[in-house]
């Protein structure tokens, strides 16, 4: 039991912080900037191809981790360009970029997986260059050091002067132009930076398991609203910092709890489905909380 | 249209809303306005005058028809967008929560406030000195706004959060200020306060204002030049002198002369001291 314990806590945190990362582009785009963005599934799997391809022509795996985090970017430009400059609505623009990025994923691959058993990756080159043997060690060193890093360069853009003005644009779009901000550079900024994070955990994630697959995007939107709204519900935070490491401890309890759910028996298979029904019960909780209240509530947005 | 001294002038204003419908709306016709710097003109008139849309053409909601000229300190901003004007124009709002963010901090909102029009850099967004900046703007409100910088503005009452809006507007001293009927929606005690603020700021900065109001009290007593629209004109227009004695029947007689038709219906402008206007488009 205790060695269950001791197996499945450092798995989770892993788990938790790599997927931190998506859970934190998720929380970038629904939560601050009010911008429902679903390319998501494809920028994750997008993040995982082009490490993977390049880690497997031989490039430093470092910078072919921060080559997925540049092509998510890209993949967060094309869906923000799509509605700020055609106007298509958010939620379609993020659909069309997922779907063509599927088709563009096989393309980087050249099929629908690589491997990378016996590649370098930015765990093997850690484990060398620390002397760790122990897989879940290392695992945590390359994540934790990561999530640091991304956690203090996001928790300082966002207090800037830029950064305060992506977070108006979510809150009062038209407030943040009448005082000169041009809402369509930080609507492309948001989304963009929010994409390029999902891809780096799409990147380091392949990396983990030891290859990248085009399917392994399906499911991450709602796995990283689940886990927003976890860390919103169970650590209430306020301020930039503590919604962060909200958002990353949201995605650690998530993760934890699956890992328990499968350890105790659940198929796999019905790991989406269960995601789903989390997501779909946080949310109808405190609509249905103010419906017995008999509170006024607004009709259902369409976005 | 020799150059003038005017920082604001408008020459040929015209807007038509759902053009070449059955809907169609000349809401503006031919607007032409010249005003001076340090004006503080009270804009009146009934639904549908075309006040808003005056405002919306000045701010850069919407362009005007072709052939539309705005100028601001000689410089034509007619072609530029919204955000581009920020320099020139800044705007109280109606309602106060266009005005203000809701899940961000007062320090937060007025951070932003403070930047109007001014490139936005990777420094932090706030620091001790701007903060004490805030503190002072804040102050003369006697709200105890000063001493909750980290309090977010969705928790403040309207009419905090419409005092708010006007200091965060006049913060960056915009060349012009817009306000929007921005007392319509206060209870008479704040409405009275967020106008005290007004003519106090206004004074103080000496900043060009442009007030559109239904309260027909409202403005006689504010500003020095009332201008009266009607039908996307403006048919009524007088200097200080000009409205200094006047009462407010005097200025529904000034109406019926200048717009040729009698004055029956609109109960809105007739009612005096009627602060809690309809509000129009």
């Amino acid at each position: 039991m205790l060695d269950v314990v001791g197996h499945l806590l450092p798995f989770s945190l892993y788990e938790g912080l790599v997927f931190g990362f998506v859970a934190i582009g998720v929380y970038l785009t629904f939560r601050v900037l009010g911008f429902p963005d679903l390319t998501v599934d494809g920028s994750f799997a997008l993040g995982g191809a082009v490490a993977a391809v390049l880690i497997v022509k031989d490039v430093n795996p470092f910078l072919a981790t921060l080559a997925a985090l540049g092509a998510g970017l890209c993949a967060g430009l094309a869906t923000s360009l799509l509605n700020t400059k055609l106007r298509i609505p958010a939620l379609l623009a993020g659909i069309l970029v997922m779907v063509a990025l599927y088709s563009i994923n096989l393309r980087i691959m050249g099929g629908a997986n690589v491997g990378l058993l016996r590649e370098v990756t930015i765990f093997t080159l850690t484990s060398q260059f620390l002397g760790l043997e122990t897989r879940i060690a290392y695992q945590l060193v390359v994540a934790g050091v990561l999530a640091i890093v991304v956690f203090f360069i996001l928790n300082w853009f966002l207090r800037t002067e830029i950064g305060l003005a992506v977070r108006a644009t979510g809150d009062n779009e038209q407030m943040v132009r009448g005082f000169g901000v041009n809402t369509d550079m930080t609507t492309i900024l948001g989304v963009s930076i929010s994409n390029g994070l999902v891809a780096l955990g799409g990147a380091v994630v392949a990396q983990g398991q030891k290859f990248a697959d085009v399917g392994m995007g399906i499911g991450m939107i709602v796995m990283g609203l689940a886990a927003v709204i976890i860390g919103e519900a169970l650590f209430r935070p306020k301020g930039v910092a503590r919604l962060l490491l909200a958002v990353l401890g949201g995605t650690f309890i998530y993760r934890l709890v699956i890992s328990v759910a499968l350890r105790l028996g659940m198929a796999p298979g019905d790991l989406k489905l269960i995601t789903a029904v989390l997501v779909i019960i946080a949310l109808a909780v405190p609509y249905l909380q103010k419906k017995v209240q008999r509170e006024w509530l607004p009709p259902a947005t369409r976005w | 249209m020799s150059e003038n001294n005017s920082l604001l002038r408008l020459r040929k204003i015209t807007k038509v809303f759902s053009k070449g419908t059955i809907d169609e709306v000349r809401a503006l016709n031919k607007i032409n306005l010249d005003v001076n710097a340090e004006d503080y003109i009270a804009i009146i008139g009934s639904n549908g005058a075309g006040k808003t849309t005056l405002l919306n053409i000045i701010a850069g909601v919407f362009p005007p028809e072709n052939g539309g000229k705005i100028i601001v300190n000689n410089q034509e901003i007619s072609g530029l967008s919204e955000y581009r004007r920020a320099h020139y124009v800044g705007r109280v709002y109606q309602d106060p929560h266009v005005g203000t963010a809701a899940k961000m901090s007062i320090e937060e909102n007025m951070s932003m406030a403070l930047l109007r029009g001014r490139p936005r850099g990777l420094r932090v967004a706030s620091n001790k000195q701007r903060r004490e900046l805030f503190r002072a703007a804040l102050a003369p409100l006697g709200l105890g706004l000063e001493n909750r910088l980290n309090t977010l503005v969705g928790t403040l009452s309207g009419g905090q959060r419409q005092a708010l809006a006007l200091v965060m507007t006049t913060l960056s001293k915009p060349a012009l200020l817009l306000l929007d009927e921005h007392v319509a929606t206060l209870d008479p005690r704040t409405a009275q306060i967020v106008l005290d603020l007004t003519e106090m700021l206004v004074e103080r900065e000496k900043m060009t204002t442009i007030m559109v109001t239904h309260n027909m009290e409202l403005a006689l007593r504010h500003g020095n030049r009332l201008i009266m629209m009607h039908k996307g004109r403006i048919v009524v227009d007088m200097n200080q002198e000009q409205k200094a004695d006047l009462a407010i029947n005097d200025l529904v007689v000034a109406f019926e002369r200048a717009s040729g038709e009698e004055f029956v219906d609109d109960s809105v402008l007739l009612r005096p001291g009627n602060v809690v206007g309809i509000s129009d488009l």
